[in-house]
């Protein structure tokens, strides 16, 4: 039974939350006139350093950092630490493979991942493979962003909304906002975005430990004589070899997807990637404050099991502060959603748009259109997974993460013998890596269920690296086994 | 040369479970393995930033 003082509650939070939605809307329409993924990343050559560092931070907070990042802080403790250190790590292997994948790129004139492949392979086939793993790593990654609309509208609302439906005008709101804006103006909304996170995430971060707790490190002095063990690695499980192994994992993936992959050539010089490379490990220290959200919500909000973690960030909030501080925050949830999200929704589109279109030869203006019409449907194959749920976002992210990676190894091969590419071989090796992934997923096992007999140290290991490793046998066998080499490409 | 002091920070993160997995000594009230993970992540960008300026000068 909704209270006259919760509907009025609900009002105040839902109402920012639209107010910030329509800001958004005016931002992206009053932005840049480009209408292409493309055309959008050669048009953000024109923006400053601070506006491109916004815009790639922008990419970077999403559902998966605001309420994955708590919720996961908040159910696993120490566990959720690689999602701080992935990232760093990522940005300091870019100083070695983004210049080196640019160069060539560049050398090649090609625009996008799939033409990469197509051009290092010589072969356009594998660039469709390449299409069609990258199109099955974004869905989870769009799964991730709807789940984490619903869960904020309907936090948001005070239950007055029931989360299915909240999911669904979330999802409306993407759509809605992907093809009336495109990719226009993204760079002003991410900054608008990135303003409103850092406000609440830092402000949230400091104000919860005081206010519940007394401070922070009071509040670390009541969980850890409640449960020490909480804040280091167990000794099974979610280990020591399993955070290491997610971080490689998660490393090897970072530039892989395809929006990031292609926008690493719309890059000027490669004295670029050098600049943000250094700047952005600072972001993710906000990611602390992340976390400290969700440890203060262990006491006041307990009992938050499975998939319902994800929820400790705006029920903690909800219980200590009022309805304006809640709509801010659900404000800022809304953003870390819609613009990642709109992005990804866009990519795949365009890169199933390409797939269509390759073989009839649509002109560019084409292309696009058939990009627009594929956005609803890209949506609704992405609900249906939602809707199928049961997951967390962080384990969304990290099936996406095991997809993406398995393009890994035949990149590497590009840039370290790129006169024994063999397409055969990246294929089968793609093919290979993703068959590990849908077996373990499907089948719900781990290495631990595989062999029960063998230490943890090894059976801890994340399924996505064992992936990966069974792709690179697979992808050497084949290198190997072809007769000589090739000039390169 | 000083490329690969870019490792230092990446085995550093990598390695937390084996150099840092326990909670004292407390720093800024925060568990040990936390601050250590954290201290290298604003470390990684502080070897960069080093890194980039001694190519960039051995550059000119």
């Amino acid at each position: 039974m909704t209270t006259a003082v919760e509907f009025g509650e609900a009002t105040i939070a839902l109402g920012l939350m639209a107010l910030t939605l329509v800001i958004a809307f005016v931002l992206s329409i009053r932005g840049r006139g480009a209408q292409s993924l493309e055309q959008w990343s050669v048009a953000s050559r024109g923006f400053g350093s601070v506006l491109i560092f916004m815009l790639l931070a922008g990419e970077i907070y999403t559902t998966f950092t605001f309420l994955g990042g708590s919720g996961w802080a908040y159910a696993r403790g120490a566990p959720a630490y690689y999602i701080i250190g992935y990232a760093s790590v990522a940005y300091a292997a870019s100083y070695w493979l983004l210049p080196a994948i640019w160069r060539r790129g560049v050398s090649w004139q090609v625009i996008t991942q799939p033409d990469y492949f197509a051009r290092a392979y010589d072969s356009p086939w594998l660039g469709r493979v390449v299409a069609i793993v990258g199109t099955c790593a974004l869905i989870p990654y769009l799964v991730l962003q709807l789940k984490g609309l619903g869960i904020l509208v309907s936090e948001s609302s005070y239950g007055l909304i029931h989360a299915d439906l909240a999911i669904l005008l979330g999802t409306a709101a993407l759509i809605v906002y992907v093809v009336l804006a495109g990719v226009r103006g993204s760079a002003y909304t991410a900054a608008f975005k990135d303003i409103l996170v850092l406000c609440t995430v830092v402000g949230l971060g400091i104000a919860l430990p005081y206010t519940l707790h007394g401070g922070i490190g009071p509040m670390f002095d009541t969980l850890i004589a409640k449960q020490p063990e909480f804040f280091v690695f167990p000794e099974r499980g979610l280990s020591g070899t399993w955070y290491t192994s997610t971080i490689l994992m998660t490393v090897f993936g970072f530039y892989m997807w395809p929006h990031t992959f292609g926008s690493v050539f719309a890059a000027r010089s490669d004295a670029a990637f050098r600049r943000n490379a250094i700047l952005m490990p600072l972001y993710q220290i906000i990611l602390l404050f992340v976390f400290f959200i969700g440890f203060a919500a262990i006491t006041a909000v307990p009992g938050l099991k499975g998939p319902d973690a994800d929820l400790a960030l705006l029920r903690v909030t909800r219980l200590s502060y009022g309805p304006w501080v809640m709509g801010l925050v659900g404000a800022a949830g809304l953003l870390t959603a819609l613009v990642p999200g709109s992005l990804i929704l866009m990519s795949t589109a365009t890169i199933l748009s390409r797939l269509i279109t390759s073989s009839t030869g649509t002109d560019a203006r084409g292309e696009v259109r058939i990009a627009q019409l594929m956005v609803p449907f890209v949506a609704a194959l992405a609900l249906f997974f939602v809707y199928r749920g049961g997951q967390t976002i962080v384990t969304l992210l990290l099936f996406a993460y095991a997809i993406v990676t398995q393009l890994f190894p035949a990149v590497l091969l590009t840039l370290l013998w790129p006169h024994r590419t063999n397409a055969m071989g990246a294929a089968a090796g793609m093919i290979a890596g993703l068959g590990v992934v849908a077996y373990t997923t499907m089948a719900d096992v781990t290495l631990a269920t595989i062999l029960p007999s063998v230490t943890s140290h090894i059976t801890d290991i994340n399924i996505g690296v064992l992936a990966l490793l069974v792709n690179i046998a697979v992808l050497a066998l084949f290198t190997l086994a072809t007769s000589g080499s090739r000039p390169a490409p | 040369m000083h490329r690969w002091l870019v490792l230092v920070p990446m085995v550093a993160i990598l390695g937390a479970p084996w150099f840092a997995n326990r909670i004292e000594p407390r720093i800024f009230g925060m568990p040990f393995l936390l601050a250590w993970i954290s201290g290298w992540v604003l470390c990684t960008s502080l070897v960069l930033w080093f890194v980039d300026s001694r190519e960039t000068s051995a550059d000119e």
